[in-house]
């Protein structure tokens, strides 16, 4: 098989573009979704059912059933049904962040309940109300323990944003299927897609590992 | 000692978890100033009693007045009652996150709304009372079991309590390490503060405590001053412990 270099070449601009967007979509949705998972995850620990109920159900609803069904369902149904239309990069972004938040809030709860209770009753026998031991003694501990899960779940976001080539989001795997179509060649576009991912996820992952050793020392 | 009325008033309080009878009826009532020592067999209920008091446990039914306010009616305002009733834990519980000035001074700043100057002062002074000034800026894993027990105490201190509580206080500690934190706490109720104290250490609770509770089973077999209830036990029980643990 003869390996054609000048295709990628000529269309790594369109695939840069991509992987912008690709970039941009998991960016938002790693920031929303963990935004949104801490309110699902602390509304799911909640002691009132009316609170915790719901929140479990999102849990379950969105940690089991596939990310391509919920993709469609956002794309084709809850964007229009808010905006009126549809649009592919809003649709990304939403099914990407409500996914995510499932997930999140679970890495919040376990982060949360592994605390030791004993670190709860020193902070009230000192007259602390739940919410100053949540934010001065339970959460900088916790959030530490969680740094390496959350890196997991920002590394599956990456690659899961791939999936939203399937309502014509213009990202990184859009491209390599329309560079596909255009030269009929497989090999190059998705390999060259795939090392793009790579180039992403092994980055984050890197940062992430310096994060963790950075919190572990202090 | 001489006050108006009890500092701590417990009147028949009934805890179980699940099907477990923790307390049985349970009444006491400590003065202020008063050291009061609560000793008994593991199980017994002694430290489910003291954490009662300050609501990390609550009691099913009975009645438990701070200073003559209701801590089961309080709601929100336990945590007002709290902050001025210290305790001190088996297992020290110093937040492992902040250093020993931060853990002392950390609920002062946010609590009592102390200026963060000051609370460090405070600090400070408490930290030479525990002698371990030289601390201030280490964290609790570079601590040996008996200094994080004094930090942990002066930590509790810093919020100038009324009542100080002690669960087990030295229980998890080497036995080098027991007589530094019992001499801290020696120097505490020399200074007449109010103390109630769940300990094995029955030659402290003889030294230190004007009263003594033995607890078994959930319920106080008896009390008295530590002379009586050592030396001339009236109950059964009593003596059958003791005979274990002296």
């Amino acid at each position: 098989m003869h390996f054609r270099w000048d295709i990628i070449v000529d269309y790594l601009p369109l695939l840069l573009k991509g992987a912008a967007l690709t970039i941009g979509i998991s960016a938002l949705a790693i920031v929303l979704g963990s935004i949104l998972g801490l309110a699902v995850g602390f509304g799911k620990m909640s002691s009132r059912p009316y609170l915790s109920w719901p929140m479990s159900g999102y849990i379950h609803f969105f940690r089991g059933t596939p990310l391509y069904v919920q993709i469609l369902i956002v794309h084709f149904g809850l964007v229009p049904a808010c905006i009126g239309h549809t649009d592919a990069v809003i649709a990304a972004i939403t099914a990407l962040s409500l996914n995510s938040a499932a997930y999140t809030a679970e890495i919040y709860r376990a982060g949360i309940q592994s605390i030791d209770k004993g670190q709860t009753e020193a902070a009230q026998s000192l007259g602390m109300t739940g919410f100053q031991t949540m934010r001065f003694i339970i959460l900088p501990q916790a959030v530490r323990r969680m740094v390496p899960a959350f890196g997991n779940e920002f590394v599956v976001l990456i690659k899961d944003s791939s999936l939203v080539a399937l309502i014509a989001a213009p990202e990184l795997m859009y491209w390599s299927n329309v560079m596909r179509g255009q030269y009929l060649r497989v090999w190059e576009p998705y390999l060259a897609a795939a090392f793009i991912y790579l180039i992403l996820t092994y980055s984050l992952s890197k940062l992430l590992g310096w994060l963790e050793k950075k919190g572990v020392a202090g | 000692m001489a006050m108006a009325g009890p500092i701590i008033e417990v009147n028949g309080v009934n805890k179980a978890f699940g099907a477990n009878t923790v307390l049985k009826d349970v009444s006491v009532q400590v003065a202020q100033g008063e050291v009061v020592v609560i000793i008994g067999p593991s199980g017994s209920g002694k430290s489910t009693l003291l954490r009662c008091l300050n609501g990390l446990e609550r009691p099913e039914s009975g009645e438990i007045r701070i200073e003559d306010r209701s801590l089961l009616d309080a709601g929100a305002g336990i945590t007002e009652i709290r902050s001025r009733m210290g305790m001190v834990f088996q297992q020290f519980n110093l937040f492992p996150h902040l250093n020993v000035l931060q853990n002392i001074t950390l609920a002062p700043v946010q609590v009592r709304k102390l200026a963060k100057g000051k609370a460090e002062e405070l600090a400070m002074s408490l930290l030479g009372k525990v002698g371990l000034r030289e601390k201030v800026g280490q964290y609790p894993a570079s601590l040996s079991g008996g200094q994080a027990q004094r930090v942990a105490i002066a930590r509790a201190l810093a919020m100038e309590p009324r009542i100080m509580l002690f669960d087990e206080p030295t229980s998890a500690l080497d036995p080098e390490m027991v007589g530094e934190v019992l001499t801290v706490m020696k120097e505490l109720a020399a200074e007449g503060m109010t103390m109630v104290i769940v300990t094995h250490e029955m030659g402290f609770a003889r030294e230190v405590g004007h009263r003594v509770l033995f607890m078994e089973q959930g319920v106080i077999v008896e009390e008295g001053t530590p002379q009586q209830l050592f030396d001339a036990p009236r109950q059964e029980r009593t003596r059958a412990f003791l005979s274990k643990v002296l």
